[in-house]
């Protein structure tokens, strides 16, 4: 552990604007791909159920 | 397969583009009008100071004549695809790829060598002199064909697709990068006294290059674009 | 067969790379001394050059599959080459985003036209080109082929863009500043950087197999009705 206290941290030696940026950046664009995917596996899988109940449907008239 | 019949596909192809080109000279002419047009924009933006003019003069003029050659992609398959013959070159019996080697010289001698010829006044009208407007001459003369033959590439993946125009820049000005920066260091070197050797050897290298590579990869392209 | 294998390798592919990720942000932050000459700032490249490699393996990896593809002429092959791309461009822009917050305070400019950062820029523009070929071909077999011969081109590209802008830079000496650590690193930083390169590559296996799996689904790539109807619903059923 090198850092004095949790306030020296956060600074990171004056370049707190730029290294927290650049980590928080990253962490938002994965989490905004985790979700995003999530959310593209649910649609599709509802337009695939929606596909084959409308499939069944028809044949078993 | 003959080695006469061969050379003879390629020069028919190109016989027949520019024959029908002659007809079509207005496509030559506005593809001259625009790089006039965009090389005098420079000097509007940015000042008419010689001295500034003169050390951007490289980077413009073959930022305008890539730009040029950019535009002039719309016309060297489009028209044949509309017209169904590109179908029938697909079909032909000759290797597409040297068919295609001969249609993009030809689009050429049509779009990119008047930029070649027009480009010593361009220059004078930035303050180029002397070495460097010949250096300029042979860099253009290298490179365009060179823009032409990796353009197609581009031309032939987006044929008959919505929205081309934009989507054929996209993908072919990364493509450019190299060649402007030998093309423009060439112009540069020769201003600063050094020499444009080696960026022309390097031009003439990616010509080289290109006119082996680039048929083969616009050919399929344009398979792929015809199924 | 791919689709359920692919289903279950991905939570521990996840898992992995998030236990990876933690274990190498604190040897990063807590760990790794502070640099002579940099600072606090140098600890950027603990995102920065994993996302710059990542960018670059993902590329290759992606051609290889359009290699692949045309080759065999196999549709699971574009498919991957297609989870692909979106992953390849993030990492790429957040190469080029970490790049400039390193860049400002160690050189004083935001951007620097380097071999590294300009090859980057251009990478992006190629990914960009790869997705915007495939959403502007509706027909999909053409898609698929088109951007596969875009991604071919471009992978011989990006070396050939690396050196010019490296030579261009000898010519034009005034402002050239490479993006690269002049100094040794101490063996924590390396080890820190090699631990966030492998939980970026555990991540992107996870990601990339989630999203092959949606595309499946989209263009109904699986098993068909006719042949299987069992395998059907059971891949409706799967997770």
């Amino acid at each position: 552990m090198q850092w004095g206290s949790a306030s020296e941290f956060f600074a990171m030696g004056g370049y707190g604007l730029y290294v927290w940026t650049s980590f928080i950046a990253t962490a938002l664009c994965m989490i905004w791909e985790v979700l995003a995917l999530w959310r593209r596996r649910v649609a599709a899988r509802a337009e695939q159920r929606a596909a084959l109940l409308g499939g069944t449907d028809e044949t078993a008239a | 397969m003959s080695h006469s019949s061969m050379w003879g596909s390629i020069s028919g192809i190109i016989r027949r583009d520019l024959l029908l080109a002659m007809r079509r000279w207005s496509d030559a002419a506005m593809s001259l009008f625009f790089l006039v047009i965009v090389v005098s924009l420079f000097p509007l933006g940015v000042g008419p100071e010689p001295a500034v003019l003169r050390t951007i003069a490289p980077g413009v003029l073959w930022v305008a004549a890539l730009l040029t050659c950019l535009l002039s992609l719309a016309r060297v398959f489009t028209p044949d695809y509309l017209d169904g013959v590109l179908e029938q070159m697909v079909l032909v019996p000759q290797p597409l790829s040297l068919l295609v080697l001969g249609k993009v010289l030809a689009h050429w001698v049509i779009s990119g060598f008047p930029v070649v010829l027009l480009s010593p006044l361009l220059g004078l009208q930035f303050g180029l002199e002397g070495e460097a407007l010949g250096v300029l001459v042979l860099s253009l003369l290298l490179g365009t064909p060179t823009l032409s033959m990796i353009g197609a590439i581009g031309a032939a993946l987006v044929l008959g697709v919505r929205g081309s125009g934009l989507l054929v820049a996209l993908l072919v000005l990364p493509l450019y990068v190299p060649v402007l920066i030998f093309g423009a260091g060439a112009v540069t070197s020769s201003v600063a006294g050094i020499g444009g050797e080696a960026n022309l050897s390097l031009l003439g290298a990616c010509l080289v290059l290109s006119l082996f590579l680039a048929p083969w990869a616009t050919a399929a392209a344009l398979r792929i674009a015809l199924e | 067969m791919f689709y359920p294998l692919a289903g279950r390798l991905i939570p521990w592919f996840a898992a992995v790379a998030v236990l990876l990720m933690i274990v190498g942000l604190y040897m990063g932050f807590f760990v790794a001394p502070t640099d002579f000459q940099q600072g606090e700032s140098y600890r950027i490249i603990f995102v920065h050059v994993p996302a710059a490699w990542m960018s670059m393996f993902l590329y290759v990896v992606m051609a290889i599959w359009a290699g692949v593809g045309m080759g065999l002429n196999a549709r699971l092959s574009f498919m991957m080459a297609q989870a692909i791309a979106p992953t390849g461009a993030m990492f790429t822009f957040l190469a080029l985003l970490t790049g400039a917050m390193w860049g400002k305070p160690t050189w004083g400019a935001w951007w620097v036209w380097d071999a590294r950062l300009t090859s980057e820029l251009i990478l992006l523009f190629q990914y960009a080109g790869v997705m915007l070929l495939r959403t502007s071909i509706d027909d999909a077999r053409r898609a698929d082929r088109s951007s596969a011969v875009f991604a071919l081109v471009g992978v011989v590209n990006v070396p050939i863009i690396y050196y010019s802008v490296q030579w261009w830079n000898t010519l034009h000496q005034g402002a050239s500043v490479s993006m690269a650590t002049g100094s040794k690193m101490a063996a924590t930083m390396l080890m820190a950087m090699l631990i966030m390169t492998i939980a970026f590559w555990l991540y992107s296996i996870a990601v990339i197999l989630a999203r092959v799996r949606c595309v499946m689904v989209e263009r109904e790539s699986l098993p068909t009705w006719d042949e299987k109807p069992a395998a059907m619903s059971e891949a409706v059923e799967a997770r």
